[in-house]
């Protein structure tokens, strides 16, 4: 009986149960309790023996330990009684299946059962061999004769331990004759094979690579595997040593196996070289695939291989000139392409079609890698494809693709080929059946599908062309059979190219049709296949994909996550004014059971979906809110944003928006939906006036002691986000001027964070607590925003989310900015550090507010790290779209930077992007990477003989403070370059102050050679010191 | 085109990999790293297919084993599936109802069929019976040249 610790009580006579319950915490005794609980799982029973035996055993070591011989004799003495255990146990079992025919079920035991029975061999055989170790390794006494008079006493018992075990064992196994001898059979080859290897190995064969691979399989640790490796690498390593090796190959084999488990294996590259110049076919199939395997382009060693591929393309026999063509279409590098076309054109026009396939393809692979090589084989593609194996025809398919993508001239002159590869399609679809090629019932998809390729590349912008395949095209896509997945193949393609070739309406209709079938066909990869395929093709044949709108909607409830995402884009593709209630209606259902990662991109889709297609404000009002609510705290910033604006610009609908608002934040917990309550507050603070107003379908009256306790809920909550509570105190402060009768509790609510640990909710909080007790002027200060310029579709288009994040990142240093004007800007401003969109808001001076926060966040707008800058674009571009501002200022400042305005500009359209010219002087990037920029510009030119005068200003736009900043710069030899002291060796972050300016005076030694200026620094940025280099080719300015 | 196509088994282990771009050690060992943990943690009824980086890259679990391929943007990713299966029908006729240990102790095997089967990411031969012959004929041309000892076969053994 026993009592574990919490007081539970076993009660049992079974070993390992009794072992499994005490706790141990020896390594060894933990490997003793490890037995008996593997013959436990093996047989279910001798658990208690197997511990008697190992502790037998393991005390029999004793004597030897305190004759002081060393433990790993010790242990090769029990390893070698194992050995001859295991044998004796063979003889044993044989000599019974010898007397009990009928019931030899022994050799199918023993196999089922192996590692427990080695496991108890084991531990008998352990004992024979400490009696065997202290006789001078003679063999153990009862392994030779195993007659009971000679075997000692001990030994003895223990083999008949194996014995009754394998009788016990005998009776509950009852396997089938054929079984049986299969196994015996299969167990006999194994031994003859282990005794051969061992033979081998102790001959000096290398060991095999299955053995290596049982080895690795074996091991159960990464460590016992490493070590298995290391070892057997080393060998192989010592073996490459001797170049006359005939094992060459399977080393390179074991190499191969090591490699692919991910070890080193590049010190085989040379190997696999030599051994594909032997003439012997296995080392070349080895040595190829071990080239195909180490080596690509990149490394140097590769350029070895060319000539022995050389050779073997002219090699006699057909597999040799196989395996170098694969090498070749494998490693390919330039180098090898031209070296080598010309090999590969004679063989294109070889009369053997195993090769000729393989040519083709290796053409196709030197053309996609070298495109000027194209001319050789323009020549001898054509006939290709007139043959009849289709291995051959697949190739030249292939190869005159990649050719008429990669040339119009080419394009242009296969043109003349489209009559023929129609008719091989043709043939293809009415040959009956040709078991060779046949798929399911499909002859040779494959090959059709290469041919659908080839005439889309030919008959794009073709009507001639097109008119030629129309009939082809129309006969694939009603005749194929779409049971299976190969038919669903070919008729993608098809699709794909009727779609591409703007092939005659009636087709398209039936494209898009087979489109939406695709979404009915209970197989999934097919759903998501055509749903990417309808969002490419909506924008061309919008009607023809409206029809299937029900269909797409459907496939909103998926259960397949990137079928819903493609679904929801389509759905967002095909909202327009007419369906989009009932759209609408479906997004919603969606949103609310939808993953988190859809609901964000969701939430701005819809604003973007309903700012554009609404009947009516109201409606898109109420929809917005819904999302709101559904969508909760992952919708994005910028919705919370627009949807102010659009309730500020609206005066017919503020009243309504309040009430609503006021409603849904009232009715549900909002704790998940803090966009919804920043909204809410802005229209509640606005319009607290108007929200006390009777409406007209609202029966109810809202009392101010309603309102007020919705913030007294909401406000002092810790589940309510920073920004939200800077939103509700201005909102209270806006209240404090409309509502009479409950200004004490809402005034105690103002100043409840006076010493709230955010400091700019403590601000507000002490800020407005003043504001309140200053009489008029506070009904002055605060009174109802000017209306916000409605912000278009662009601007919530613009901000996809991670821009945005850096904008808002970045902008805390023109926080400094708006908290001069938080007054004036009232609630928006609080926290404008998250809605830049809306802090352009007032109208009178939202250029300057724009220009400002670029300003402010100290990031110099010629110039910036493509992310940031791009952040900062974007959102230029977007609030500039919805302003209709046009400021040349602000578009000029931008300008200069052209790696980056390329994208952003897109929402202004190519106008104002021409419209911008660059400054005179815009000086020349001299590093920019990691968040450094460093500019150089020209102050002095050469004048006489005066050196030159350079600025050079480092601007640090990471979020952290740069240390330590050192510059350094080298000309060219003409040209020597002095560097003066820094201005300092400190960057603020986000591109503010310190910034760094170094002069630097550049001196002309000798003429003709044109300036260039290597340039490096190091820096510290948080707590790792970088270096970053750059180069500057040309300094605008200077002669 | 296809780019490169990885087998690798459900726990993850690497069992062929063949690349037809040139890619960087690291690289290619990022993209294993990768391509595994996305697919295995993948649910049986999401699709065949995910996006990565410009690739699209299809799949398909067979017993224990996931086939994986990456094939550019404007390939077939359909017929994809379809080229994997042909693969594993031919492993299938050669090793006669293929296992994974049949995999991992003739990988060279797989390889060399992998290689009669597509060549710079094409496929090169669409016809099972072709395939198999070659393999077996160049099977033979091995076996023949190959002495075998009496202690040791001089094969890879």
């Amino acid at each position: 009986m026993l009592m574990d610790p919490m007081g539970g009580i076993v009660r049992t006579n079974d070993g390992n149960a009794i072992l499994r319950e005490i706790t141990v915490k020896h390594p060894a005794a933990k490997s003793m309790i490890d037995i008996a609980r593997t013959q436990d799982e093996e047989t279910g029973d001798g658990t208690t023996l197997v511990i008697v035996l190992a502790g037998e055993i393991m005390s029999k070591a004793h004597v030897f330990l305190e004759q002081r011989i060393h433990p790993t004799i010790i242990i090769q003495a029990y390893l070698q009684a194992l050995e001859d255990m295991v044998k004796l146990a063979e003889t044993n079992k044989a000599r019974e299946k010898a007397k009990k025919p009928t019931t030899n079920a022994v050799p199918h035991h023993k196999r089922g059962n192996k590692n427990n029975l080695q496991k108890v061999a084991s531990k008998e055989d352990e004992e024979g061999g400490e009696n065997a170790d202290p006789k001078g390794a003679a063999p153990p006494p009862d392994a030779k004769t195993p007659a009971p008079s000679t075997a000692l006493p001990l030994g003895r018992i223990k083999i008949e331990v194996i014995i009754t075990t394998l009788f016990r064992q005998k009776v509950k196994w009852k396997a089938t004759a054929s079984i049986k001898m299969a196994t015996a059979v299969e167990t006999m080859i194994e031994k003859i094979d282990e005794v051969k290897s061992r033979l081998g190995r102790t001959l000096g064969t290398p060991m095999r690579l299955r053995d290596l691979i049982r080895q690795v399989r074996a091991a159960r640790t990464m460590a016992e595997e490493r070590a298995v490796v290391d070892r057997e690498s080393a060998n192989i390593r010592e073996s490459f040593r001797d170049d006359e090796s005939p094992w060459k190959c399977r080393n390179i084999a074991k190499l191969l196996y090591i490699h692919m488990l991910g070890y080193p294996a590049h010190f085989g590259q040379m190997e696999c070289m030599k051994l594909v110049a032997q003439p012997r076919f296995t080392d070349k199939r080895i040595g190829y695939l071990g080239a195909m395997l180490l080596l690509d382009e990149r490394s140097e060693v590769h350029l070895l291989v060319t000539n022995s591929l050389k050779n073997d393309l002219n090699s006699q026999t057909q597999f040799v000139t196989g395996l170098a063509l694969c090498t070749l279409g494998s490693i390919c590098s330039s180098e090898m392409c031209r070296d080598l076309a010309n090999e590969i054109e004679r063989l294109v026009k070889s009369s053997n079609a195993y090769i000729k396939k393989k040519a083709a393809l290796c053409a196709f692979r030197i053309v996609r890698k070298v495109p000027e090589l194209m001319e050789v084989f323009i020549s001898c593609t054509r006939s290709l494809l007139g043959e009849k194996n289709h291995g051959v025809l697949m190739g030249a398919t292939t190869l005159v693709t990649e050719m008429c993508e990669r040339s119009p001239d080419v394009l242009n002159h296969f043109k003349k080929l489209v009559p023929s590869l129609v008719r091989i399609l043709k043939n293809l679809l009415m040959s009956g059946y040709s078991p060779e090629h046949d798929v399911t019932g499909i002859s040779d998809p494959f090959l059709q599908v290469k041919l659908l390729r080839l005439l889309r590349v030919l008959g794009k912008d073709d009507p001639k062309a097109t008119e030629e395949m129309n009939d082809i095209l129309a006969q694939v896509a009603t005749n194929t059979e779409t049971a299976k997945n190969v038919g669903n193949a070919i008729l993608y393609e098809t699709v794909l190219t009727i779609m591409e070739i703007r092939s005659e309406s009636g087709l398209r209709v039936l494209a898009v049709n087979i489109l939406g079938r695709f979404l009915l066909n209970p197989d999934k990869n097919i759903r998501y296949v055509a749903l990417n395929t309808l969002l490419k093709t909506v924008a061309v044949d919008y009607q023809a994909v409206q029809r299937h709108r029900t269909t797409v909607v459907d496939c909103l409830k998926d259960p397949d996550i990137s079928i819903r995402k493609r679904a929801m884009e389509l759905c967002f593709a095909l909202i327009n004014k007419t369906n989009i209630t009932h759209m609408t209606k479906e997004i919603l259902i969606f949103l609310d059971t939808a993953d988190p990662e859809f609901k964000s991109e969701c939430a701005s889709k819809m604003y973007v979906a309903t700012e554009r297609f609404s009947p009516s404000q109201e409606w898109h009002l109420d929809t917005m809110i819904k999302v709101l609510e559904l969508a909760g705290n992952h919708v994005p910033d910028e919705v919370v944003s627009c949807m102010i604006q659009l309730v500020s610009s609206h005066p017919s609908i503020q009243h309504y928006a309040a009430v609503r608002l006021f409603r849904s934040i009232q009715a549900q917990d909002v704790t998940n939906a803090q966009p919804l309550l920043q909204v809410a507050f802005w229209s509640i603070g606005e319009f607290g006036d108007l929200l006390l107003q009777p409406s007209d379908d609202d029966s109810s009256r809202i009392e101010e002691g309603e309102v007020v306790s919705v913030f007294e809920l909401v406000i002092p909550s810790t589940l309510t986000s920073l920004v939200t509570k800077c939103y509700g105190v201005t909102a209270l402060a806006k209240l404090a001027t409309r509502f009479s009768s409950t200004l004490p509790r809402v005034q105690a609510l103002i100043g409840a964070n006076q010493a709230h640990i955010h400091l700019e909710l403590q601000q507000r909080s002490i800020e407005f607590n003043r504001v309140v007790d200053a009489g008029d002027l506070k009904f002055g200060l605060l009174e109802r925003m000017p209306i916000i310029q409605q912000n278009s579709l662009n601007a919530a288009a613009a901000p996809i989310d991670e821009s945005m994040m850096e904008v808002t990142t970045n902008s805390n240093d023109g926080g400094n900015l708006i908290t001069t004007n938080a007054d004036l800007l009232g609630g928006l401003s609080l926290d404008s550090n998250s809605m830049p969109g809306v802090q352009a808001a007032p109208s009178l001076n939202a250029g300057n507010d724009l220009f400002d926060l670029i300003g402010g966040g100290g990031i110099p707008s010629s110039s910036g790290p493509a992310t940031i800058a791009n952040g900062l674009d974007d959102l230029l571009g977007g609030a500039l779209g919805g302003l209709s501002v046009s400021n040349p200022l602000s578009t000029a400042n931008i300008s200069p930077n052209p790696s980056t305005n390329a994208d952003p500009f897109d929402f202004l359209g190519g106008g104002t992007t021409q419209k911008s010219a660059p400054p005179s002087n815009p000086g020349v990037m001299a590093l920019n990477s990691n968040g450094i920029e460093a500019k150089l510009v020209v102050e002095k030119d050469f004048i006489g003989g005066q050196p030159a005068e350079l600025l050079l200003s480092v601007v640090n736009n990471n979020s952290a403070k740069v240390e330590n900043f050192v510059f350094q710069a080298a000309v060219t030899k003409a040209y020597q370059v002095e560097l003066q002291a820094a201005s300092g060796s400190d960057l603020g972050l986000n591109g503010a102050q310190p910034q760094i300016t170094q002069r630097m005076r550049i001196k002309k030694v000798a003429d003709g050679q044109t300036l260039r200026m290597r340039t490096r620094a190091t820096f510290t940025l948080n707590g790792s010191s970088i270096t970053i280099q750059g180069e500057v080719n040309s300094l605008p300015g200077l002669s | 085109m296809m780019q490169f196509m990885l087998l690798f088994s459900r726990q993850g282990k690497l069992r062929l990999q063949k690349w037809y771009f040139s890619y960087l050690d690291k690289q290619k060992k990022k993209i294993c790293r990768e391509l595994i943990t996305q697919i295995l943690s993948r649910k049986p009824k999401m699709c065949a297919f995910l996006e990565y980086k410009d690739l699209k890259v299809v799949y398909k679990r067979y017993a224990s084993l996931y086939f994986c391929c990456a094939v550019e943007e404007g390939d077939n990713e359909l017929l994809a599936l379809e080229i994997i299966h042909r693969y594993v029908e031919l492993l299938d006729k050669y090793f006669g109802s293929v296992c994974e240990l049949d995999i991992i102790f003739n990988f060279e095997k797989a390889y060399f069929i992998l290689d009669e089967f597509l060549l710079a990411g094409e496929i090169q031969e669409t016809s099972k019976k072709q395939v198999l012959k070659a393999i077996a004929a160049q099977d033979l041309l091995q076996e023949e040249e190959t002495p075998q000892g009496f202690f040791e076969d001089h094969g890879l053994g």
